[in-house]
């Protein structure tokens, strides 16, 4: 790769670095990065050449331009709430911290658009709209503190995905810098733009395209009311038939959300719900819209899930009851906390005919790692967050939990799925996209960041896998068959 | 994700892969042809015609997934029927600008209809999609999957690329139900109030799927629960339309078979003009003569008349949006507004990156790519 060329004189790049930004905005030394050495997903840590701080878009595009003349890589940063190590540090590079681009610049209620800087708060864009009764649709849990920008980054996603749509469905355009530091605008506030869809490939591009400081969302009219039903199931496969029941009528629901007994029982314990303890599943339905159209669904609702085969349906009466149906769901990854030292959350999509099957796959990984493991799942979606619980000071464990991770991904590809539905691959996932894509596709995929950012400076590393990469990985690993002809075309 | 090698049985696939290795090794140029519907949009097609048609079918279809897959020769209508019957549709209404459309070219141009503003585009709704490369590699992005997050989203970078980077093989498409109740309105008002109109639905939990102004009258069609569609009928009052009469007036709108959309002979040798101008939904335009016809809440402007080029696309531009000329005697304005830089230098490599010897579609989406 280009950007591991000589070494860098770092005494010089910090001058360069100096006369772009003020003192106070450059960060260097153990003490002053350490905030930054990780993301949410802390086993990776690196230590950065510096943080910067710019607060202009001029800085911005000057500090690219200084490292891209440098050969130096760049890894842009919101608030570090990612759980895929996307924003993992490069050793011999510049973390560009968007944390000061936070002005909301405009919120144009009839157009029902916003457009903000990338450091703006995923829920500050839900304040700044409310008072026009419109809302920012996807809601990843980290909202209170994830930034728009890496929403874009990861193309987030939320509870309200399946009626709502991710981050992809929800960004116009993004204004921001290519590697060499010149100005770009990807789409805009139409709802299209001129030439190919760039915006299509920025969004979810782990910060490796371009370095996003401005974004256009769209708004959505917040519906009058909202209500939820619980339902529970006796066995994980007839709470699967009924997610693809009420799928198969025409439904679609705000939020569809199922927990494992073990996640149900952990959630109880932490938030007191009033769950049902002894449901093997339970189903959290969601419906929005006007009071009519609400009560009409919840009825068809309500209909399919008992034909369904649920041994108990509540729907609730109030808003205080709904936030405390969604309050375990809200608080799982939290809960799992309390029952283990350290856990693992993965994020594999399947198709939803599959759920059954997967999770009849990870119980029996579970006694092949010696590992406990609690499923919260995105329903509607498809979308798995298996839970592995392990101790991280234990070695053995962690080893354990990673090659459990690996299984559990491995097997979403065969099922017909993907590695991530919406976390990112950054660096936890880069092994499993060897198995998800050919040599071909993945030679491919480099050479699309090659056609925004030639060097290969802005995170480099990340979320495509090395063709030499890949290699290793296959050497160590049993791919169950699945591309033993990885050099052949495929179809 | 489709994994398989290729299956020597698969002649159309098999056919498709020999033309392409075939044009490789002779350095010609290939038109990929699929219901040859959408020619007279975009640039004008250049080589040797490669008919896609042979490539047909649905290969997979459950409708709880709501996930249909089909080969790029597949008919539209087809696939719309075979939805249908389940009770579900692709929401973003394609244009059929005439019978015989399939789902490659819908993809490739991805252009979507009425429903756009409310229900998304084509490049929303598409999932996953297999390419054949012009390295002659067969190359699958996305998946079957409803969230996808793993390597770039290729899939919908071939949504509206007229086929520039490769030959669309497969795809994979998010399908949604058909709402239980729909309702056209109608209003007699000028386009400032239309506008006006608009802008005050629009922040509102109203279930708007199209809005359509011509001639002075705006035309609101609303879909989904019983009980919310007939909420904004007894609110709004305004004419309602017949069920039958409203669902053929939006698909004249979609097909582009509604008068307004159709230049004659005369009209050309007139040196009319069909532009399409996509802004943001309350961006003004001023009037410059010719005849206006507006969708997408205001985000979609038609225009027919005569006009330089230059003046359209300096008003579009200045409104925030572009303008594409769509039906025209003469298209020397190029079809599609230009691109600056860097955005031009990254089209450039990216088509290299995906069509080195430059084979498919050349100078389809610009005369440069």
């Amino acid at each position: 790769m280009n950007s591991q060329a000589a070494a860098v004189d770092e005494r010089e790049l910090f001058a360069a670095l100096a006369a772009i930004l003020p003192p106070e905005a450059i960060l260097a030394g153990r003490e002053q990065t350490a905030p930054y050495e990780c993301d949410a997903l802390t086993a990776y840590r690196a230590v950065p050449l510096a943080v910067v701080l710019p607060s202009s878009e001029e800085q911005v595009a000057a500090t690219l331009r200084a490292c891209h003349a440098r050969r130096v890589p760049v890894v842009a940063r919101g608030a570090g709430t990612g759980l895929s190590g996307g924003a993992l540090p490069n050793p011999r590079g510049v973390t560009l911290s968007l944390a000061k681009f936070t002005k909301i610049l405009a919120v144009d209620a009839a157009a029902c658009t916003a457009t903000v800087q990338s450091g703006v708060r995923n829920l500050a864009i839900s304040e700044a709209a409310a008072p026009f009764g419109l809302y920012y649709a996807p809601d990843p849990s980290s909202q209170i503190a994830c930034t728009i920008g890496g929403n874009v980054a990861e193309n987030s996603g939320g509870v309200h995905c399946l009626k709502y749509g991710m981050t992809l469905h929800n960004v116009l355009g993004v204004r921001g810098f290519t590697a060499e530091g010149d100005a770009v605008r990807f789409g805009g506030s139409a709802l299209d733009a001129a030439g190919l869809d760039l915006l299509a490939v920025i969004v979810g591009s782990e910060g490796m395209l371009a370095v996003i400081t401005e974004v256009t969302v769209k708004l959505t009219a917040k519906p009058p009311l909202a209500r939820c039903i619980i339902a529970s199931f006796a066995n994980i496969e007839s709470a699967g038939r009924a997610v693809a029941e009420v799928i198969a009528a025409g439904i679609v629901p705000a939020g569809l959300e199922l927990m494992d007994k073990r996640m149900t029982a952990a959630a109880e314990n932490f938030v007191h719900a009033g769950y049902d303890l002894e449901a093997a599943a339970i189903l959290l339905c969601e419906s929005d819209g006007s009071a009519a159209e609400v009560d009409e669904e919840i009825a068809r609702m309500t209909a399919v899930l008992a034909a369904s085969g649920a041994t108990r349906i509540e729907a609730s009466r109030d808003e205080a009851e709904r936030l405390r149906f969604w309050s375990g769901r809200k608080n799982a990854f939290a809960a799992t906390g309390g029952i283990c030292p350290d856990y693992l959350c993965m994020d594999s999509t399947i198709p939803r005919k599959r759920l059954a099957e997967m999770l009849l796959s990870i119980q029996a990984m579970e006694s092949t790692y010696g590992l406990g493991c609690v499923n919260v799942f995105h329903a509607g979606d498809g979308n798995l967050h298996p839970l592995i619980l392990f101790d991280a000071a234990d070695p053995e464990q962690m080893r354990r939990a990673e090659l459990f991770g690996a299984d559990i991904l491995e097997t979403s590809v065969r099922l017909g799925g993907t590695i991530t539905g919406e976390h990112g691959v950054g660096v936890e996932k880069l092994n499993s996209m060897c198995v998800q894509f050919s040599a071909a596709e993945r030679a491919q995929f480099l050479a699309v960041k090659r056609a925004f950012d030639p060097q290969e400076l802005l995170n480099p590393g990340k979320a495509i896998p090395t063709l030499a990469r890949c290699a290793e990985y296959g050497k160590m690993h049993v791919h169950r068959g699945l591309l033993r002809f990885a050099e052949l075309a495929r179809f | 994700m489709a994994v398989q090698a290729i299956d020597a049985r698969d002649a159309p696939l098999v056919r498709l892969v020999d033309a392409v290795q075939a044009a490789r090794a002779a350095h010609t140029a290939l038109e990929i042809r699929g219901g040859g519907t959408k020619a007279f949009y975009g640039e004008a097609p250049r080589g040797r015609p490669l008919p896609v048609a042979a490539l047909a079918g649905i290969s997979s279809y459950e409708p709880s997934e709501l996930v249909v897959t089909a080969r790029a020769g597949t008919p539209l209508a087809q696939l719309e029927e075979a939805l249908a019957e389940r009770g579900q549709c692709l929401p973003f209404e394609a244009p059929r600008f005439a019978p015989g459309g399939t789902v490659g070219g819908m993809v490739a141009a991805g252009l979507s209809g009425p429903a756009r503003a409310a229900a998304g585009a084509v490049r929303d709704h598409l999932l996953g999609a297999t390419l054949l490369t012009g390295r002659g590699e067969i190359q699958s992005f996305g998946g079957q999957v409803i969230k996808n997050v793993a390597g770039y989203d290729v899939a919908r970078l071939l949504c509206g690329s007229w086929g520039i980077l490769g030959l669309i093989l497969e795809v994979s498409l998010k399908v949604t139900a058909v709402r239980p109740a729909t309702a056209t309105l109608c209003f007699d008002c000028d386009e400032a109030e239309a506008m006006r109109r608009l802008a005050l639905l629009a922040p509102r939990p109203l279930p708007l799927t199209a809005s359509a102004w011509h001639r002075g009258r705006l035309s609101l069609r609303f879909a989904g629960a019983c009980a919310a569609v007939d909420a904004a009928c007894a609110e709004l009052k305004g004419e309602r339309l017949a069920a039958g009469a409203a669902a053929a007036w939006w698909q004249e709108v979609r097909d582009h078979r509604h008068a307004f959309f159709q230049l004659n002979e005369a009209a050309l040798a007139r040196g009319e003009s069909l532009w399409r101008l996509s802004r943001p939904a309350t961006a003004v335009i001023a009037d410059f003569g010719g005849e206006r016809f507006i969708e997408w809440g205001g985000a979609l402007l038609w225009w027919r008349g005569v006009a330089t080029a230059a003046a359209l696309r300096a008003a579009a531009a200045q409104a925030g949006g572009h303008a594409t000329l769509v039906r025209t005697a003469d298209k020397s304005a190029g079809a599609f507004a230009p691109l600056g830089e860097p955005l031009l230098r990254i089209h450039r490599r990216l088509k290299e990156a995906f069509d080195p010897l430059a084979i498919f579609n050349p100078g389809r989406l610009y005369p440069e790519l």
